[in-house]
């Protein structure tokens, strides 16, 4: 079954507090960060701390993804080194601009792994965080065969872009939809970037709405309040489901009489069809709103 | 081993804030402060011990302010501050 990504938590990597408690609220996918939000002066403890956390709590079946510092600071190796040595699902990559770079991490994974026993165990995603990053999406999401993502990060990108984010994201839509057709065309995820206004929450939804009518797989968040509008969102309607088990009813029967083409409620059923009404059934299982037994 | 003062953690909760100092006194003398030192005092002291031990530190003066840390944030503390006092890299030693 494909893994959620809809919701991806941002947790400051120096605060062992919201370490051990970001469980609690079910993210799909939670983000240890050594990155902005830790200060140069605790960069050696916050590695320290994540990388224990990461090899005493049981986090269950939730993804452990952690922010490393870029390999062009001081901090980068040793990042690479600590995670990958406590067993991390997910490098996320920061301001990721080129190809060679998602490149160079792997080969720092690799040197880790191998004297661990363990080579191919870690998957990298990348943020894209400037004009540059947007630009080569494809070559960033194809760099490696660990790619299992690559997320919008919008705050540095508008800064790049010469412009600041606004409630309708009209500045964002192009780098969205790169981001949504360089992530399909590899095969891997596509996730936004975060929303920080916690007390406008109307705003959020409908920036949510958005990003999943675009086609992404999830969000980076910032508080587990996000958490509940982006699996509403994302969670597919009882209509919805109702239709997509009818779709592949339909093809079952159909492929049984060995008829070609078939039709649901006097639609035409065609392949775009059935694949949307698979993927509807998958997220639907994903999310738990319907099991197993519901499809035979 | 030569050892300078070093301090690391918060007074945040969930966390612990770790001081080592070189020790006129033979052993590691560990002065411990937490609301659940009567509960988890030993279990916190035995961590710090088996923490610095294990990094080769076996004299040394410790000021332990707990926040109700777990374990593996005790550990991460103490390998901060006896890394800052000492130079040690703990990733390639």
């Amino acid at each position: 079954m494909k893994r959620l990504r809809r919701t991806m938590m941002f947790v400051p990597g120096n605060n062992p507090g919201m370490m051990q408690d970001a469980y609690i609220y079910h993210p799909d996918s939670i983000m240890l960060d050594l990155e902005d939000s830790v200060t140069m002066a605790e960069k050696d403890a916050a590695r320290l701390l994540v990388y224990n956390a990461l090899k005493t709590i049981d986090y269950g079946t939730t993804e452990m993804v952690v922010r490393i510092n870029p390999l062009n600071t001081p901090y980068g190796k040793k990042d690479i080194e600590a995670v990958v040595k406590a067993g991390v699902d997910v490098i996320r990559m920061p301001k990721t601009e080129t190809a060679e770079e998602v490149i160079e991490v792997e080969r720092e994974i690799e040197k880790v792994e191998q004297e661990l026993g363990c080579v191919g165990r870690t998957q990298i995603m990348a943020a894209l965080e400037s004009t540059l990053g947007v630009v080569n999406a494809y070559a960033i999401a194809t760099a490696s065969k660990r790619m299992m993502g690559i997320a919008l990060g919008a705050e540095d990108y508008c800064a790049n872009l010469k412009t600041q984010r606004s409630p309708e994201g009209m500045e964002l839509l192009m780098a969205r939809q790169t981001i949504v057709v360089a992530a399909r065309a590899a095969g891997i995820d596509a996730l936004d970037t975060v929303y920080s206004n916690l007390n406008d929450m109307e705003t959020f939804r409908k920036e949510v709405e958005l990003i999943h009518q675009l086609g992404f797989d999830g969000k980076s968040i910032i508080n587990p309040r996000q958490i509940e509008i982006i699996n509403e969102v994302f969670t597919p309607t009882q209509k919805a489901i109702d239709k997509a088990l009818a779709v592949i009813a339909a093809i079952k029967e159909a492929e049984k009489k060995g008829s070609g083409v078939i039709a649901v409620n006097g639609k035409m059923v065609d392949r775009p069809v059935v694949i949307r009404a698979q993927r509807v059934i998958d997220l639907a299982l994903a999310s738990g709103v319907i099991k197993q037994e519901d499809i035979a | 081993m030569e050892l300078k003062q070093a301090t690391a953690g918060t007074m945040e909760s969930g966390d612990i804030m770790i001081q080592i100092a070189p020790c006129e006194k033979e052993g590691l003398n560990i002065d411990l402060q937490s609301s659940v030192a009567y509960q988890f005092g030993d279990q916190i002291r035995k961590v710090i011990v088996e923490t610095l031990e294990g990094l080769g530190i076996t004299r040394a003066e410790v000021h332990a302010t707990d926040k109700g840390a777990l374990d593996c944030t005790i550990r991460a503390r103490v390998t901060a501050a006896a890394v800052r006092a000492t130079g040690k890299d703990v990733w390639k030693d």
